[in-house]
């Protein structure tokens, strides 16, 4: 930053000292000043340069930490490297076959589906919870607070205290015996056909928050007149709140569909810590991952990473057709 | 409640008929309010349940939690015996130190970052602008985990691997919401301060560093929130990146295996990762409510 671009001639007062008219007009004389026209050309050359030069640290790691790799990526997705080795071999499609033919590099994709089947479950809590405290509640931060601050949790805290409470015996199972529906227990992560319904079930707990407080603002930015004319108008609450609330927050829903479909097909880090994605927990990043970093397979891997990188602007795209150009402003 | 104040209200300017209507309205109006008080109950509940069983667990002896209810209290408050282990065999005051470390300079190179591209972005119009926003747009729709298996290679050749500096340029590099919620700001500041002060006789760096960068204060408010949080409760870049350094999250990740059944130490640890957490939230809730908000929003 010690380059001075577009500096105007004259001696600069200090910046913070644009007050009276009166400096104000002295320095306008100033600019105009024939010493400026004479260093015109150089001038327009620098202050054309000082966009790049404020751009050029953000751009200079934007392209290496995020399109450098992206590029590399798509060359080791047609090569057979093992991450280590100096020789990377071309291939060709090679790697993106295998992920379409080996069916169980493929069934990750299916596990996907009990995140999103969770991301409903969520998404229409969150709408319930924003809706009932957008109205006059007593205690309303105390509830707001509690029901968001599990967002805020580690992941690493949330598996523990996962692995913790779901355990064969554990608090869930006891809270079941109290309730009187102790023939509910299962094998909440033991069992295949169950253990991705538990872990769907944390990812709610885990994201259901924020949600809940997008849904929240999104509903409070609605001005209070406009309730209070609906009220004075006889609407009832359901009515008020088809009419009134669901209109104003379906930017805010649209783009919480896009963000739980692209979150659900990368889940990572619950099952991983939880399970290490043992027991059908398996997810497609679970499962890049540790084709890379543990069978040294690199090119087959990075394949999978193309694989879902264009799964997700897919669906951005399909998203961008169906709800085009929505404004979501909540600030 | 607001139903029955609208009723209220409503009152002294009704009919017979209309207060008849108005009483069946209060029945179903309680009815209605006491079936949102059990939900929101449930709710809280329900966020609360496994974080309480985990902080009675943090207080038990060996021998206690396996006698008793996970759900029953300790018998004794003040057992600290299993903070004390986890501290010293997780390495604690070297994992905050990381974290702190780590989360400082990281936060720093945002904000510095972040603000003066937004600067370039929002007060210049040049040719490839079109071109340098798509580019930042476009990098928010990558799903950064799968990128690391190209990512790492790069870490490994810029001789970052195994070192707090792996993280940092990572984090820094790869930030992209905050400059949105700078952008964002800066369009609220008017020009005109830009203009009188470039009148003045201030060049670019002046107006930035003396004028914007002052009033983007409540920006970086949610900036240091938003990537404060993010950073201490990332687990995958110093899982895969500094695999000997502990941060705090690494640090409770690694007691999974070798002390799989002392659930008293992890539920420890786990408390000790929650507190600072919870600390940060009590006091800051508003800024993290606004900072959250617009920072998924982008």
């Amino acid at each position: 930053m010690t380059s001075t671009p577009a500096s105007t001639a004259g001696s600069a007062g200090s910046a913070g000292s644009a007050g009276s008219a009166g400096s104000e007009t002295i320095a306008r004389t100033r600019t105009v000043a024939p010493g400026t026209r004479a260093r015109g050309p150089q001038r327009r050359i620098v202050k054309r340069l000082t966009p790049y030069l404020f751009l050029l640290v953000p751009l200079v790691l934007l392209i290496t930490f995020t399109y450098y790799p992206m590029v590399k990526m798509f060359w080791y997705s047609v090569t057979n490297w093992d991450g280590v080795s100096p020789v990377q071999k071309f291939i060709g499609p090679k790697n993106y076959i295998e992920i379409y033919t080996r069916p169980e590099l493929f069934r990750v994709f299916l596990v996907s589906l009990y995140y999103v089947a969770g991301s409903f479950v969520q998404m229409a809590l969150a709408l319930y919870f924003a809706t009932i405290l957008s109205f006059s509640v007593r205690f309303k931060s105390l509830f707001k607070g509690i029901l968001f601050f599990p967002y805020l949790i580690n992941a690493v805290a949330i598996a523990m205290m996962f692995l913790f409470f779901l355990r064969p015996g554990g608090a869930l199972d006891a809270i079941l015996h109290v309730a009187h529906l102790g023939g509910l227990t299962q094998q909440w992560l033991g069992d295949r056909a169950v253990v991705n319904f538990s872990l769907a079930g944390v990812s709610v707990w885990r994201y259901m928050g924020l949600n809940f407080v997008l849904f929240l603002g999104a509903i409070q930015s609605i001005p209070a007149q406009i309730y209070e004319a609906a009220e004075l108008d006889g609407a009832s609450k359901w009515q008020q709140f088809r009419y009134l609330i669901a209109p104003g927050i379906r930017p805010i829903i649209g783009l919480s569909f896009i963000l739980a479909i692209a979150g659900a097909l990368s889940v990572f880090e619950i099952p991983f810590i939880m399970l290490n994605g043992a027991n059908g927990s398996e997810t497609f990043v679970i499962q890049t991952v540790r084709l890379a970093f543990q069978n040294q397979k690199f090119g087959l891997a990075s394949a999978s990473a193309v694989v879902l990188l264009l799964l997700v602007l897919l669906v951005t795209w399909v998203q961008r057709k169906l709800v085009p150009d929505e404004k979501v402003d909540l600030t | 409640m607001s139903t029955t104040a609208a009723t209220r209200v409503a009152e002294p300017s009704g009919s017979i008929a209309k207060t008849r209507r108005d009483r069946t309205h209060i029945v179903r109006g309680r009815v209605a309010v006491l079936l949102k008080y059990v939900s929101l109950c449930v709710g809280c509940l329900t966020a609360m349940v496994p974080i309480l069983v985990v902080f009675f667990t943090a207080f038990k002896t060996s021998a206690e939690f396996k006698s008793t209810e996970a759900f029953a209290p300790p018998r004794d408050w003040l057992n600290f015996a299993n903070f004390g282990e986890f501290f010293a065999k997780a390495h604690v005051p070297a994992a905050l130190f990381n974290t702190a470390f780590i989360m400082v300079i990281s936060i720093a190179g945002t904000v510095l970052i972040g603000s003066t591209a937004a600067y370039a972005l929002n007060r210049f119009e040049f040719k490839l602008k079109r071109l340098v926003v798509g580019l930042f747009l476009i990098a928010t729709l990558v799903p950064v985990i799968t990128q690391q298996v190209a990512v790492f290679p790069l870490v490994v050749s810029l001789n970052l691997y195994d070192t707090r500096w792996s993280m940092i340029v990572l984090s820094v590099g790869t930030d992209i919401v905050s400059l949105y919620i700078f952008m964002q700001f800066m369009q609220g500041i008017p020009k005109e301060l830009d203009e009188a002060a470039a009148l003045d006789g201030a060049n670019h760096v002046t107006i930035f560093a003396r004028i914007i960068f002052p009033l983007l204060k409540p920006a970086i408010a949610t900036v240091v929130i938003i990537k404060g949080v993010f950073i201490y409760n990332d687990f995958y870049t110093p899982y895969l990146y500094m695999p000997s350094l502990s941060v705090m999250s690494t640090s409770l990740s690694r007691f999974r295996g070798p002390y799989g059944t002392r659930w008293e130490l992890i539920s420890a640890g786990v408390i000790v990762i929650i507190v600072p957490t919870l600390v940060l939230f009590l006091f800051l809730q508003r800024y993290i409510y606004n900072g959250f908000t617009s920072g998924s929003s982008k």
